[in-house]
């Protein structure tokens, strides 16, 4: 008899707190969660609730002081910063609020640049980078810088970014959250064209009608997991 | 460290902040530029001073005799003192080993005359060391032999422009010379960096002078060069020994000035490096310390640039850059600012000497040059001042939390 685990994301009992002068701070206490491979799960909660420290140790920007975490399997611990990035690298594909674009580089170069990382050979960059361009609808604004493109493109261009690498999972932090209302439906329109592909994605909200376009809502409140449902998912392409 | 995908990023990130790499470029040529010119003209002032040697051989003792000035030993003062021909055997056998070259010298006048043309030329009735001692180069025929000397040829060597005065312009090899009546046969012609003045000369045996004018023994000077492998002070003490050694065989006072004379430019040359010395010392501290601006001035700008490219360092490193990534191309873009802008300063820099050439020769500067040792010197210096100058920014770049560079603010 064959198991086969489809267990994307597992962490158990994990802990966080950040030292302020004298106090300490104790950001994540105690949350158990898993994702499963082509999830496509929102995390809710207010400011200080801990929903970015868990995207940042899930996305290996920071550490957790205790607790499991692994990753397609991996297990995820005594990181240095090589390996961190490695890990980063091969796994992980970013999406932030503010784009973090490289403004020096064109669409396609800024596109092109984990697979750099990647050490794979320029032409293959290039050609790789392009097809995530086409995949987002901007192959024709390849050789535009970012200054020159429009928010919701600039995001579009910052996923085939976190999709070229090929990652096992998209962590998306408020990726609406400097958008407007009609940008934002394209933008998740595409995440959930991308999730449709079997892409295991996690979004960072605090947007109701944008989480209820994921599969899964996860509230977080004072560093626990309160609420955890999967829900009817809102199709992006009825507003758009 | 050598890859082209590496460069290529370099060259991009380069390229797309010219502002930037100009600013930082600018210090490192400016200093550059500076300690080129600086070193070119250190070694122009150097050419300058070893130029007023460069006439005669640099390690020559001349060795010349006059009247006593005080009486000494039963002998009254104003007593001629001459030296003869036993004295250069006396010389040499006194000290074997430092003599180099020797020559004697006779001094004659006379008028020389071919055909019609005729002057008055200084005759110098020397041995065959003379050419190597007066950095005599001939044109064209020989100088003077030992066969010469020995036979007492009525051989002559004259100046370039006893030729020209006397034979226009036709060869005066092996044409014959008439000097106050005796011919001799001209077996070579030379000319000399000293002048019109030292071409203008004639050359003759001096065993032959003695035997055509007086039939005697008697030289004016001897000239000696002493063994390059002495130095400096050493040569001193030579010379010093040789006046001791002729003012004992002569009978002269230890503290007459004028009986027996000699001098050397050993320790004109001694003072003059220690002045030249010391006038480079300061070149050189001026130079680097000009280069080491340069550099710290690169160190701010990249020390700046990570700063301003904390986000996309961050980036970089989020999207999956190793440390040792970052740290490299940090430093491998000021170095290549460095080498780029130091060579861009160094180029500009000879091109100022080359312009300088000989128009500061009033101010004791002739041809100041950098030579290949100073360029390769320079060339580390700016390889390790490019490391030195990325290294403080690289490590700083490199420990750039992604978490705290992409913090929205």
């Amino acid at each position: 008899m064959h198991f086969i685990d489809h267990t994307m994301i597992e962490i158990k009992d994990l802990h966080k707190s950040y030292q302020m002068g004298s106090n300490s701070l104790h950001v994540l206490k105690g949350i158990n969660f898993r994702a499963e491979k082509g999830e496509l799960v929102a995390i809710m909660g207010s400011s200080g609730s801990g929903k970015s420290t868990l995207l940042n140790i899930l996305g290996m920007l920071d550490e957790s002081d205790s607790g499991e975490y692994s990753l397609d399997g991996v297990p995820i611990k005594d990181l240095n910063e090589t390996k961190a990035a490695k890990y980063r690298n091969k796994f992980l594909g970013f999406v932030f609020q503010s784009f973090n674009l490289i403004n020096y580089k064109t669409a396609l170069e800024n596109v092109a640049l984990p697979l750099y990382y990647q050490k794979k050979k320029r032409k293959e960059r290039q050609q790789q980078a392009m097809e995530y361009l086409e995949k987002v609808g901007l192959a024709e604004w390849a050789t535009h810088l970012p200054s020159e493109l429009s928010g919701g493109q600039n995001q579009r261009v910052a996923i085939a970014r976190a999709l070229a690498a090929e990652p096992k999972v998209l962590l998306a932090d408020e990726p609406t959250g400097a958008l407007d209302s009609t940008t934002s439906f394209e933008v998740m329109e595409i995440i959930q064209a991308i999730n449709d592909d079997g892409k295991t994605i996690l979004v960072v909200t605090h947007e109701e009608d944008i989480a209820h376009m994921c599969k899964r809502i996860v509230h977080l409140k004072d560093g626990v997991i309160v609420e955890d449902e999967k829900i009817e998912q809102v199709r992006a392409s009825n507003y758009v | 460290m050598f890859s082209k995908d590496r460069w290529s990023e370099i060259f991009e990130a380069i390229g797309k902040n010219k502002l930037r790499t100009v600013l930082s470029g600018f210090t490192v040529a400016l200093g550059i530029l500076i300690f080129t010119v600086l070193l070119g003209l250190g070694n122009g002032l150097h050419n300058s001073f070893l130029e007023s040697f460069v006439d005669d051989a640099q390690n020559i003792i001349f060795v010349r005799t006059g009247n006593t000035s005080k009486a000494y030993k039963g002998f009254q003062e104003g007593r001629q003192i001459r030296l003869k021909n036993e004295d250069m055997t006396f010389l040499k056998h006194n000290n074997i080993g430092k003599v180099e070259y020797l020559t004697p010298r006779v001094y004659l006048g006379g008028i020389a005359r071919y055909n019609k043309e005729s002057g008055n030329y200084t005759i110098r009735s020397v041995n065959q060391d003379h050419q190597y001692l007066e950095k005599t180069i001939m044109m064209k025929g020989r100088y003077l032999s030992e066969k010469d000397v020995n036979e007492r040829a009525k051989n002559i060597v004259i100046g370039r422009l006893v030729e020209k005065d006397l034979f226009k312009k036709e060869d005066a090899l092996e044409k014959y010379l008439e000097i106050d009546g005796i011919a001799y046969k001209v077996i070579g012609v030379f000319q000399d960096s000293g002048g019109d003045n030292e071409e203008r000369y004639i050359y003759l045996p001096f065993t032959t002078a003695q035997l055509l004018f007086g039939n005697n023994e008697y030289l004016d000077a001897i000239n000696l060069s002493y063994n390059m492998a002495m130095t400096t002070d050493e040569a001193i003490e030579f010379s010093e020994k040789i006046e001791k050694d002729f003012k004992q065989k002569f009978n002269v006072a230890p503290d007459d000035q004028s009986a027996v004379r000699v001098r050397s430019f050993a320790e004109d040359i001694k003072e003059t490096m220690v002045i030249l010395g010391g006038i480079n010392l300061v070149i050189f501290i001026v130079g680097i310390g000009t280069l080491i601006s340069g550099v710290i001035g690169i160190g701010n700008i990249m020390t700046f640039t990570v700063k301003e490219r904390t986000k996309e360092l961050g980036i970089r490193k989020a999207l999956g850059a190793s440390p040792k990534s970052i740290i490299s191309m940090i430093l491998q873009e000021a170095m290549l600012i460095t080498v780029v802008a130091g060579y861009l300063g160094l180029i500009i820099g000879i091109f100022v000497l080359k312009g300088i050439g000989d128009n500061l020769e009033e101010f004791f500067i002739v041809n100041p040059y950098v030579d290949t040792k100073i360029i390769i010197l320079a060339t580390m210096i700016l390889i390790f001042a490019g490391l030195f100058a990325g290294y403080v920014p690289a490590r700083r770049a490199a420990r750039i939390k992604p978490i705290v560079a992409l913090r929205d603010e």
